[in-house]
């Protein structure tokens, strides 16, 4: 029974060739727009979180307490009003304290590399000019497992590092403004007063020109002196297999360590929230292009159920069912959906192969990044899903109301 | 004729409303199998309600309508369409056909919504159909290309296609000239006499109603003496 059906359905749109090209037309660049810029958005989140997820540790526990630790007397009167006088603070070493047992701990976890580091600030004067520095005090076989700078290494590797201990890193930008090459020495000195030479083993390039000028890594055990704090260590970057289990382990690693340990997700919450927000302003509007396109669907469906009270009338007389006249003109939305996916979805990819193509050079970096487009399947099938809902939801009134045409009422004012 | 195919008990239509409408009143009416049965009356007088009732196009308000034994008033909706589609035909003044669609077309229509035909056989039927009454030519073209006398043996073609038990017209010769009114009432006449259908005929002319073998008036909605 369905090509009969079928059949009905595709020659009222037939006979309006016109209305029914302007409708499809409608679909076909409400699918394909959706798809174009949806991909766009979707590419440069993803490309943003995959940046975000590579170049920053998945957990950070760091040498601090995220809420400040009680007095004895506090913590056995729960609630109650204490007021002390004179309490003088401890005077330590900053650092996580037994941060090798942490380690411990922590590659005990399956799916997880973590290593030390001691941050902190130097300067290194060369040739006359000072630049300030944030010194990254690192292990240097670690280096490689919880971090990604080794894959901007240009010149040297990381494990150069590693057979020279008093060898340094450097980026492409501090070499740049300081006319440095791989193999030269410079002179750092660390808010401590003291100061140690080192030499260049390596020259990486992020791409992000602050990162690049002010960055350098080092031994551990150099910073270490450096900086006044033996056996510390500021920081614990952790790297996991999985990076969205970052949250949930977080949380069980500061139950047990005490420390704050921060996810890639906890850090970057208010821009996560942001790119959330941009989601749905994206899809609000590009849903509103498909929403006007669908309009174009009701108005040529409403239209021959209008003029087809007849035809409606004298199929039922016949003996089609209403659910017989619903679903022509249902069939026929989702012809027009279909046919407007099928046009639609190919035009979408080439406005992403068009989008693709376009380069830019965003401010802070230094080299040209091409539009990120998402390639998934997912953008396809939301795109052509969306259209294809559209289509057969702007059919479906005009199909209801065609289905409740009563054969009589239309007959007894037809005689004529 | 043999037995009744078609019983109207008290059969009544009211259009309910602020002010309600009787249309069809108390009509009780025994329809024999092959008769061929003429309703005739003033313009208003409800002969086309009551054919639209008895074609089970419109349910009654009161009274009882029996086809072929069966009562019709618990069918539902669907059980009303799948009889109308089985065991009726019907034909109108204007012959609503449907306009994107061919002569042959239309005719299949109801046969292909029957589905009891392959393909093959259905398509058969129509053309032999369109064949028996003289429209062989016109089989392929589209109802704009053929005259109203034409169109409306289309219509018929259409009616018979499910080898309906009964056949309603009305007012069938209402919009053709002399010569196509003729042959309509022939062919009509023919079912009945020749290959024993039930024809009911609602109409107007006075000449068309006495070739039948009844002739029930209608007025204000009741059967007259």
């Amino acid at each position: 029974m369905m090509p009969v059906l079928t059949g009905i359905a595709l020659r009222h749109l037939l006979a309006r060739k016109r209305q029914t090209l302007i409708s499809l037309l409608g679909i076909v660049l409400g699918t394909g727009f959706f798809l174009g810029i949806s991909a766009m958005m979707q590419g440069s989140e993803n490309d943003f979180i995959h940046r975000l997820i590579d170049n920053s540790p998945h957990i950070t526990i760091e040498d601090e307490f995220r809420n400040p630790r009680l007095q004895p007397v506090a913590q056995l009167n729960p609630g109650a009003v204490i007021q002390m006088h004179r309490v003088k603070p401890e005077t330590e070493t900053r650092g996580i304290r037994n941060y090798l047992q942490a380690l411990d701990y922590l590659h005990a976890i399956p799916g997880v590399a973590a290593s030390p580091m001691l941050q902190g600030q130097g300067l290194v004067s060369f040739a006359g000019k000072d630049e300030a520095l944030s010194l990254n005090g690192m292990i240097p076989k670690d280096i490689d497992t919880v971090s990604t700078i080794g894959t901007y290494m240009t010149d040297g590797t990381i494990k150069d590092l590693e057979g020279n201990p008093d060898g340094i890193i450097i980026g492409s930008e501090l070499a740049r403004v300081l006319s440095l090459e791989r193999g030269e020495s410079i002179t750092v000195s660390a808010t401590t007063g003291q100061m140690h030479s080192f030499k260049i083993v390596g020259i990486f390039h992020t791409g992000r020109a602050s990162f690049d000028e002010g960055q350098v890594f080092l031994a551990l055990k150099r910073v270490q002196a450096l900086l006044d704090r033996p056996n510390r260590a500021n920081q614990i970057i952790v790297k996991l297999n999985d990076p969205y289990d970052a949250r949930d382990l977080a949380l069980r690693i500061e139950d047990r360590l005490k420390y704050k340990s921060v996810s890639w997700q906890e850090a970057s919450e208010d821009i996560m929230s942001t790119l959330a927000l941009r989601n749905i302003i994206m899809y609000s509007v590009v849903s509103a292009v498909l929403l006007v396109a669908a309009f174009g669907i009701y108005n040529v469906i409403s239209t021959v159920v209008m003029e087809k009270q007849r035809d409606i009338a004298i199929l039922k007389s016949m003996g089609f069912h209403a659910g017989d006249i619903q679903t022509i003109f249902l069939t026929e939305g989702v012809l027009l959906g279909a046919l407007g996916c099928a046009l639609g979805l190919p035009l979408g990819t080439a406005i992403m192969f068009g989008l693709g193509q376009l380069v830019f050079k965003f401010p802070g970096t230094s080299q040209l990044t091409p539009m990120p487009i998402d390639w998934g399947w997912q953008q396809f099938a939301v795109a052509g899903g969306f259209a294809f809902v559209a289509a057969i939801g702007a059919a479906w009134l005009p199909a209801r109301k065609a289905a409740l045409v009563k054969p009589v009422d239309i007959l007894r004012g037809a005689g004529a | 004729m043999s037995g009744t195919i078609l019983k109207a008990e008290k059969l009544t239509r009211t259009l309910p409303g602020d002010v309600p409408v009787t249309l069809v009143r108390d009509i009780d009416l025994d329809i024999a199998q092959g008769e061929f049965l003429a309703i005739t009356g003033p313009s208003g007088s409800g002969k086309s309600s009551l054919l639209y009732l008895l074609g089970l196009l419109d349910q009654p308000s009161g009274g009882r309508l029996l086809l072929e034994g069966r009562e019709t008033s618990g069918l539902g909706e669907n059980g009303l369409a799948d009889t109308r589609l089985a065991r009726l035909g019907f034909v109108f003044q204007a012959n609503f056909l449907l306009p994107e669609f061919s002569a042959v077309e239309n005719v299949l229509l109801p046969i292909r919504r029957l589905g009891r035909l392959s393909p093959a056989e259905a398509e058969a039927r129509a053309r032999r159909l369109l064949s028996d009454l003289g429209l062989e030519k016109q089989a392929d073209k589209l109802p704009h290309q053929m005259s109203g006398g034409q169109s409306q043996r289309v219509a018929i073609a259409r009616a018979l296609a499910n080898e309906p038990a009964i056949i309603f017209a009305d007012e069938p010769t209402g919009n053709l000239d002399t010569v196509s009114s003729g042959v309509v009432q022939a062919i009509l006449k023919n079912l009945a006499r020749q290959k024993g259908r039930t024809v009911i005929v609602v109409t107007h002319d006075p000449s068309f109603a006495a070739q039948c073998d009844r002739i029930v008036r209608i007025v204000d909605g009741r059967m007259a003496a």
